[in-house]
């Protein structure tokens, strides 16, 4: 039932809004609203009620053990939003003068710094909203370097096979053309294609470490050698930082820019699609191109640091200073675990996902890098159980859902046929992984023994699968009487 | 440990099942040059109680003023009900819906949302969202170069009444694909576009034409003329618009005679909190015949396998995840919790709701202007109708006005001077439903005695 | 297996084309339908439009997968198949018929990248 169908003409919940507005006598009548749009008219229980119905039809985090490879699917702590909607904070407009914004910006200065400590890059802006728009900072830095010392030849940007879809797409947002490097049989970006790829094209690298299939590339130092000698920059994509908090930073591996998904490894919500945030670091040759609001501090008193204070910065990416929120709530969340809870987290996402890797090795399942140690992810293959039982990584995935467990990443890294990219992270228990073995165990016998019990899955949720094809061909976007 | 599950015996089970001594081992693979070990230059964990000290003293400083400035983030008041549903743990700690069957209770909210949104501004179909209305008209200006593909050269004219921070946002996020940006200067005295003024071009010499409604001043734009205009010269018009407003005044797709063919904003006011800028909701609504072109998630409805209703992401082969290098966006994420947020505000609001917020927030900031106009030496900047934001011109520096309203407790309006030195004197001012007769009496009051004080003070 | 007409020329993208005098008809093969699943829309080049040997033509979209369908021939573009922007599906039921999706005024040599039904068919052979 969708709202709209819940609607009587003339019902409305009054408390909501002031009644009895007068009618505007100032402006023309040209400008005005004809005809009212078509929204509901329900009860205020009524909202409530159907709401609240449509959210139990959602898996989440706080009802369901959600492994999704490469989105950190970690407990988002109740305190730490309980803190940041904090009236003050809530209330609090963003033109505000300083004088009357220090709660903010100490909070957000704070975070810069506990950011540049993790990546070992000295300086952060935290004005990205999300990882694609932290990406697009630091791939238009890079661009901004290059021209700024006349070298205009750079048109070429360097993204391994492996890579997020969201790489590619940010190189050429930022006007570049992209060259693809492979990915060796080991999983470590191949360096003899990378030598033949660089030169004086290459305005830079994107690459994730560990990388989007589950391992650290071991190589990445002879990497930043190889682009770095060719006069091109290398951009770290965030996305998989859980997995080496207080073990190694990017910094130190010659990564010169990258961005930080606070979604992801600062455990703010992730919010049924966001929203996100996508803070960029950046080393001293690209700190002058970062995003425009930063924060400064004079000892006393902070500031937001605007066009004047970074004359070369690449500007602006939002109406105001970025997701505020989510910043509040990364702030939050470090402070709470402070610097030994934030080495704990890799060390524990890692244990966990070497723990699952292990067990599902133990229990028949092909490793996709058996040879390899997981990072906070790796990737299992349905490759053999496809084409033996006609069973695809697909079906697993759903017939998982009726076990009341979200499914893996699904077919991705498109390197890998018929994958599951799990990544279980630290806040899960043993037993939860356990059970989750238990669980996949279970359906690989259903798929030996009754095949189609696992291809006609879910059975148990609020709809079976739905058609995709329909959905496309006779596009419905919006609800019509 | 703080969100650690591990008993000692677990971590023992697990690593003996790995078969390894130590977690540590687990990082070999790492270059031992590489490896630090540890973030001591991190202090030390606080306990929540200890933070939440902490935090309540900083919030305290930051609140409890009462704003009268808009100039893109507007306070509204916003029902118990919206973020009590918004922030359950069903919906607060969910995913991107890839898992469809697993996210019908999102899917079928951005359904709703998309309805809702499209019917607000018009027009056939909204996606699911963006980041903000800065990033949104940003997204609409790279769409509108990929749909207009007579045009002859990827050149824009934008309102110079916009937000300026729009226009930089516009300026970083599509700088890199070649594309112009020109300005059109707004009326003196009206504040606002006049048609009469716009360039001489030919046809199909530019891809877009922007407006807003209202205006960066708060003033109102002729929509219908220069929708038409634009059309005449086959550029495509993107209205950049306020959705509160949108209750009271013409929604795009009537503007003229065939309608705004992007509309694009801030869907802040529908029920989201100022929170120092974020997080926001960015909305983009389009006519049908454009919808391929549009960036961020769709939702559509379909059925299942058993023919029940269902709903699911779909036109994904335009997205990033799929596409890559030829992606129509890098967009992935979006903002799903303020969406939410917003749906469930709309729902509760109704149509005459937001239609009586529009126009009590009208009625009180014409009560303030009216009021102000009064004072002595105060006078209206621009000479046009306005929703709920208008520029008054002090005889002295507007800074001067905003620190001494900020004595008493009130954040007083944006010191225009930011924008241009002829601004230096102005003050954008807003009022929404929130204030009341009382509230607009001790503005105008604080402003009298405070150029009272100005006026001694340069008399001595 | 997938039919490989004897008639038509192949590219290893996986487009056939049917060259009679100076006109190109350019379609992708059954394989390549087949890879992507049922197509939901086909973005088509403009007429009078000029493609080089390798230029993106076209883009064939289904539900979870969009493929860029690329000119075979030097030459421009004289026709769509405009018939395909309603019905996509034309393509899965009759790659080589009426799922064709545009034709080229040749100009120039054909270019010697073009495989015959025969090549094609072992290239297929040894992907599989």
């Amino acid at each position: 039932m969708l709202i709209f169908e819940l609607s009587s003409p003339g019902r409305r919940s009054h408390l909501q809004a002031p009644s009895c507005a007068p009618e505007p006598t100032d402006i023309p009548a040209a400008y005005l609203r004809v005809k009212k749009p078509v929204f509901p008219e329900v009860s205020e229980l009524q909202v409530v009620r159907h709401y609240t119905t449509l959210s139990r039809k959602n898996f989440s985090i706080d009802t369901q053990f959600y492994p999704l490879g490469s989105c950190t699917m970690k407990y988002n702590p109740r305190g730490v939003h309980q803190l940041a909607s904090l009236e003050g904070f809530l209330q609090h407009h963003p033109l505000t003068p300083v004088s009357h914004s220090q709660g903010y910006l100490q909070s957000a200065y704070e975070l810069q710094t506990i950011l540049a400590e993790v990546t070992g890059l000295s300086s952060v802006s935290l004005t990205p909203m999300a990882g694609a728009q932290g990406e697009f900072a630091g791939v238009a830095m890079i661009r901004a370097y290059h021209l700024s010392r006349g070298d205009t030849a750079r048109q070429e940007f360097l993204v391994p096979d492996a890579a997020h879809g969201t790489n590619p797409a940010t190189a050429v947002m930022c006007g570049f053309k992209i060259k693809e490097i492979p990915t060796d049989k080991s999983g470590d970006v191949d360096l003899e294609a990378l030598r033949v790829a660089v030169g004086p094209h290459t305005a830079g690298i994107m690459l994730t470490n560990p990388s989007t299939l589950g391992v650290f590339e071991r190589q990445i130092r002879e990497i930043a050698k190889i682009v770095h000698a060719a006069g091109g920059l290398l951009y770290y994509d965030g996305a998989n930082l859980n997995a080496i908090l207080g073990k190694c930073r990017p910094g130190d591996m010659g990564f010169d820019v990258m961005h930080i998904n606070l979604h992801k490894t600062f455990a703010t919500p992730h919010g049924g699609g966001g929203p996100g945030s996508g803070p960029v670091a950046a080393n001293d040759r690209l700190k002058p191109f970062l995003p425009i609001p930063t924060v400064g501090f004079d000892g006393k008193h902070y500031r937001w640091l605007n066009e004047k204070d970074c004359p070369q910065s690449i500007g602006r990416l939002s109406a105001f200073m970025g997701n505020a929120g989510i910043i509040l709530r990364a702030n939050i969340y470090a402070r709470l675990l402070g610097g030994e809870g934030l080495c704990r987290v890799a060390e524990y996402a890692t244990l966990n996902a070497n723990y699952l890797m292990a067990r599902l090795k133990q229990a028949g399942f092909t490793l996709a890098f058996p040879d390899r140690r997981a990072s906070h992810e790796f990737i299992i293959t349905f490759k053999k159980e496809a084409k033996t039982f006609g069973v695809t990584a697909k079906d697993i995935a759903k017939r998982l859902l009726d076990f009341g467990v979200h499914a893996p990443t699904t077919y991705f890294p498109l390197l890998v046929p018929e994958c599951f990219l799990i990544e279980p992270t630290e806040t899960e228990s043993k037993q939860e992984l356990d059970n989750f073995v238990d669980i996949l165990i279970t359906i690989l016998k259903e798929a030996e023994v009754s095949p189609e019990i696992v291809k006609q899955a879910p059975h148990r949720l609020p709809v079976r699968r739905l058609d995709d094809l329909k959905a496309a061909r006779e596009l419905d976007l919006k609800w019509r009487e | 440990m703080p969100f650690i599950p591990h008993t000692e015996d677990d971590v023992q089970a697990m690593l003996d099942t790995i078969g390894v001594q130590h977690i540590n081992v687990l990082f070999d693979e790492i270059p031992e040059n590489l490896r630090i070990h540890d973030l001591n230059v991190i202090e030390s964990g606080l306990n929540e109680m200890t933070i939440a000290r902490d935090m309540k003293a900083r919030a305290l400083k930051d609140g409890g003023l009462a704003c009268f400035v808009g100039a893109g983030a507007y306070e509204h008041h916003i029902p118990a009900a919206v973020w009590q549903i918004t922030s359950r743990g069903e919906f607060l700690t969910a995913y991107t819906p890839y898992q469809a069957e697993a996210s019908q209770g999102t899917l079928q909210l951005l359904y709703e949302y998309q309805t809702m949104m499209a019917n607000l501004m018009g027009l056939d179909v909204s996606n699911a969202s963006l980041y903000d209305g800065a990033s949104a008209l940003a997204e609409a200006v790279l769409m509108a170069t990929r749909a207009n593909t007579g045009a002859k050269e990827p050149r824009i004219l934008i309102a110079g009444n916009l937000h300026p921070h729009y226009r930089k946002t516009v300026e970083t996020l599509v700088r890199p694909q070649g594309i112009v940006l020109e300005t059109l200067a707004y009326d003196e005295k009206t504040g606002s576009i006049v048609r009469e003024r716009l360039p001489t071009i030919q046809h199909q010499d530019v891809v877009a034409l922007i407006i807003n409604q209202p205006n960066f001043f708060g003033g109102l734009e002729d929509v219908d003329a220069l929708t038409d205009w634009a059309h005449e010269h086959q550029a495509l018009v993107i209205g950049v618009v306020n959705p509160i407003a949108m209750a009271l005044l013409k929604e795009p797709g009537s503007w003229g005679k065939s309608g705004a063919d992007i509309a694009c904003g801030e869907g802040q006011p529908l029920g989201i909190p100022l929170a120092s800028g974020g997080p926001y909701f960015g909305f983009l609504c389009t006519k049908m015949e454009y919808v391929r072109q549009m960036p961020g998630r769709l939702i559509g409805r379909t059925v299942d396998q058993e023919g029940n209703i269902g709903f699911s992401l779909t036109l994904q082969a335009r997205e990033q995840h799929i596409r890559r290098a030829k992606a129509t966006s890098n967009i992935c994420t979006n903002q799903g919790l303020a969406v939410t947020a917003a749906t469930i505000y709309m729902s509760l609001l109704g149509a005459s709701g937001l239609a009586d917020v529009a126009k009590a927030s009208h009625a009180n900031a014409k009560a303030l202007c009216d009021g102000l106009k009064a004072v002595p030496g105060i006078r209206l900047r621009f000479n046009a109708p306005f929703f709920h934001e208008f520029v008054i011109e002090c005889p002295c520096a507007a800074d001067v006005l905003v620190q001494a309203l900020l004595k008493q407790g009130i954040l007083a309006g944006l010191d225009l001077s930011i924008l241009s030195p002829e601004l230096s004197r102005c003050l954008l001012v807003c009022v929404t439903e929130t204030k009341t007769k009382a509230d607009i009496e001790v503005y105008v009051d604080a402003v009298k005695q405070a150029l009272l004080n100005i006026s001694s003070a340069t008399t001595v | 297996m997938h039919t490989v007409p004897q008639e038509l020329s192949y590219t290893t993208t996986h487009e056939w084309v049917r060259i009679e005098n100076d006109i190109a008809t350019v379609g992708i093969t059954e394989h390549a339908q087949s890879l992507l699943g049922d197509l939901v829309f086909v973005d088509l080049p403009t007429v009078k439009k000029g493609l080089a040997v390798g230029d993106d033509a076209a883009v064939v979209e289904s539900v979870k997968a969009a493929a860029d369908v690329y000119s075979p021939i030097n030459g421009e573009v004289i026709e769509v198949n405009t018939a395909l922007s309603d019905a996509p599906e034309l393509i899965n039921q009759d790659p080589y018929g009426a799922g064709w999706l545009f034709k080229i005024k040749i100009v120039g040599e054909l270019p010697l990248t073009l495989l015959s039904a025969q090549d094609y068919q072992s290239m297929l052979d040894e992907e599989l």
